[in-house]
């Protein structure tokens, strides 16, 4: 819709809505991101690039950008799964499970943290067992992975959740009655119908991940070259007064992760136009 | 391809939706299931098309039990009343697709796909949308197809649930009668469900009027609407008034009215109730015949050519609807508020509690 303030609309209050989104915005987002771009160019182009180019932070960015993905990626699969579980069947103590899913949002990501460390330490409940195999979760780039899964896990969960329960059953009774088996099904027309509310889900839990402090730093030991996490290396470098340091990897992560979402928004785009 | 429906059964936790329900429909007819919502039409469509199992009964295509086969395999074709065309894929894609989720070995080739595809739009005339997305379609052409997709595969029965109950009016009349058309050509066993009584005498050959899960009737529509076989047909089947009548020896009277009631010869001194639609009464500005009932005009509503009239007797607590042309409202002089007499020209008697078959 073109934007005329000069028609009488037929829904009042635009002028103080507007205006209240962009105070609201500029608040809490516009000026704290501006105000740091700013900072960063104050310092030159060489400080900028020594800060960001050194051997520890780039080790750090593979992990924190390919332990997102992975994280991501395996809460499309399962969350997706727990998404049709949800919406698909009746079982006993449905609500709780339900309820379950949004714990990640709500529980302090420290206690979280310090959860995982103690299930999946080498003298841990679980870990203990798993070590007998030789797979070590505590200290590792796994337990990195595992942190991110669990904050992710909401996000792909409650995206798919809405867009599952507003799927005509009749489209499946369509497919069927045209001879088509129930993997088929599920492959041309559940699975089209539900990629673009996936990809949402995708996005907002590796995001969500990308920007996760509290639960790594307790399971990842923070072992310089092997698990530490970006935001972590911003928080050190912060503590130590070096604020260029701090604010050009920021700058890198906020331009890293606007590209990505970047990316995703337009597959989405791409994806639901042709749902009309 | 006939369709036997053998003592079906189906319930619904406590509701009863189809009731020991037994028809046959015949190769090549199409069969209209008729009934107000909750008649249990739709549920016995269903279960002819295996997307519900019947609690008991059996169902057999032309002689061969088919109860058990699931839904992809029994062959028929389903037309659903919101289309349930598929959103992300195109028209071609949709129609093709019962094609193209063949296993490989039946799966004809691209270029018979195409031919195919492209013939079937063309049939349904909607050969320019091929490229298009459901969206971009209009109620009208999207249940077209969603005909299209359901004959690509070619079923041996076409089932169609109210396929005409989200559309307008006037798409509604066209497509019915284009729907009439079609099968004329393609003779492909068919069942439709619907509500709307005309769109049922007008497009099949055959109508089956169902309530509370049962048959009540089972007719070419000629047969239904001028032989309702009991009460709730007639007034399923369009307006209807009611009349006390007292039945003897095969006479009906209304008052000083006489009407032949052939089928209660030798019944003495009966009360029932006698059906008249709104067309079978007679209505005089004056007392041309000694028998007429006087009755007050308290409504007239000009629809079209037709005439309604509401109007009430001097003994009667309920409103008699008449129809008459306008040629004629005109001719009688008749005006709202004034003196008429009204007299019915045809009348079905029901005794009370009785169920009579139909002659």
């Amino acid at each position: 819709m073109p934007v005329t303030l000069a028609k009488r609309r037929v829904i009042p209050g635009f002028g103080l809505t507007m205006g209240f989104t962009l105070l609201y915005m500029g608040l809490v987002f516009l000026i704290p991101v501006g105000a740091f771009l700013l900072y960063t160019t104050t310092m030159s182009w060489e400080t900028f690039w020594n800060a960001i180019s050194q051997r520890q932070v780039v080790a750090s960015y593979k992990l924190s950008f390919g332990g997102s993905l992975i994280a991501a990626t395996i809460n499309l699969v399962f969350g997706g799964l727990v998404a049709w579980v949800l919406v698909r069947y009746k079982f006993p103590g449905k609500r709780m499970v339900d309820a379950l899913v949004d714990l990640p949002f709500a529980l302090p990501t420290a206690v979280a943290g310090i959860a995982l460390v103690t299930l999946y330490a080498s003298t841990g409940w679980v870990g203990q067992y798993l070590d007998i195999f030789g797979i070590r979760i505590a200290y590792t780039q796994l337990g990195v992975v595992i942190a991110l899964t669990y904050i992710g896990l909401p996000f792909v969960v409650r995206t798919v959740q809405p867009v599952l329960e507003d799927l005509e059953a009749e489209l499946e009774e369509a497919s069927a009655s045209l001879g088509a088996d129930r993997l088929t099904t599920i492959r041309r027309v559940i699975f089209p119908a539900l990629f673009p509310a996936l990809l949402t889900g995708y996005a907002l839990a590796f995001a969500r991940a990308l920007g996760e402090y509290g639960s790594v730093v307790f399971i990842s030991g923070n072992l310089p070259f092997r698990t530490e996490i970006t935001p972590l290396l911003i928080v050190a470098k912060a503590e130590q007064y070096d604020y260029h340091g701090a604010a050009a990897i920021g700058t890198v992560m906020l331009v890293a992760a606007f590209l990505m979402l970047l990316i995703i928004n337009g597959l989405q785009w791409w994806a639901s136009r042709r749902h009309g | 391809m006939s369709i036997e429906i053998d003592h079906v059964n189906k319930h619904f936790r406590d509701f009863v939706a189809v009731d020991n329900v037994s028809l046959t429909f015949r190769d090549g007819e199409l069969t209209a299931l008729l009934g107000p919502s909750g008649s249990g039409k739709t549920t016995l469509l269903r279960i002819i098309a295996g997307l519900e199992q019947p609690d008991t009964g059996r169902i057999r295509f032309h002689g061969e039990d088919t109860t058990d086969l699931h839904v992809s395999e029994r062959g028929v074709g389903f037309v659903f009343q919101h289309y349930a065309l598929f959103k992300h894929m195109t028209v071609f894609q949709n129609v093709a697709y019962g094609l193209t989720v063949r296993p490989r070995k039946t799966r004809p080739s691209k270029d018979e796909i195409k031919q195919k595809v492209m013939r079937l739009l063309e049939l349904v005339q909607l050969d320019w949308t091929a490229h298009r997305y459901p969206h971009q379609l209009s109620g009208g052409q999207r249940q077209r197809i969603a005909l299209a997709r359901a004959l690509a595969v070619e079923p041996k029965v076409l089932l169609l649930d109210e396929p005409f109950g989200a559309l307008d009016a006037k798409v509604r009349a066209e497509l019915r009668r284009w729907l009439r058309r079609l099968h004329d050509d393609i003779h492909v066993t068919s069942v439709f469900v619907t509500h709307d009584q005309e769109e049922a005498l007008e497009v099949s050959d055959r109508v089956v009027v169902m309530n509370k899960g049962r048959v009540e009737q089972d007719g070419s529509p000629e047969d239904v609407y001028d032989h309702p076989a009991n009460p709730f047909v007639y007034q399923f089947l369009g307006n209807v008034n009611l009349f006390h009548a007292r039945v003897h020896d095969g006479i009906a009277r209304i008052g000083d009215i006489q009407l032949p009631a052939p089928e209660f010869q030798g019944y003495k001194n009966e009360q029932g109730q006698a059906y008249v639609r709104p067309h079978e009464i007679e209505v005089f500005a004056g007392r041309e015949h000694a028998d007429a009932l006087h009755a007050k005009i308290e409504l007239v509503s000009v629809v079209g050519p037709t005439v309604r009239l509401e109007l009430r007797t001097d003994n009667s607590e309920e409103l008699i609807h008449a129809e008459l042309t306008k040629h004629r409202f005109r001719a009688l002089g008749l005006a709202q508020g004034g003196d008429a007499w009204i007299r019915p020209t045809y009348s079905r008697v029901f005794l009370p509690d009785e169920r009579v078959s139909n002659g």
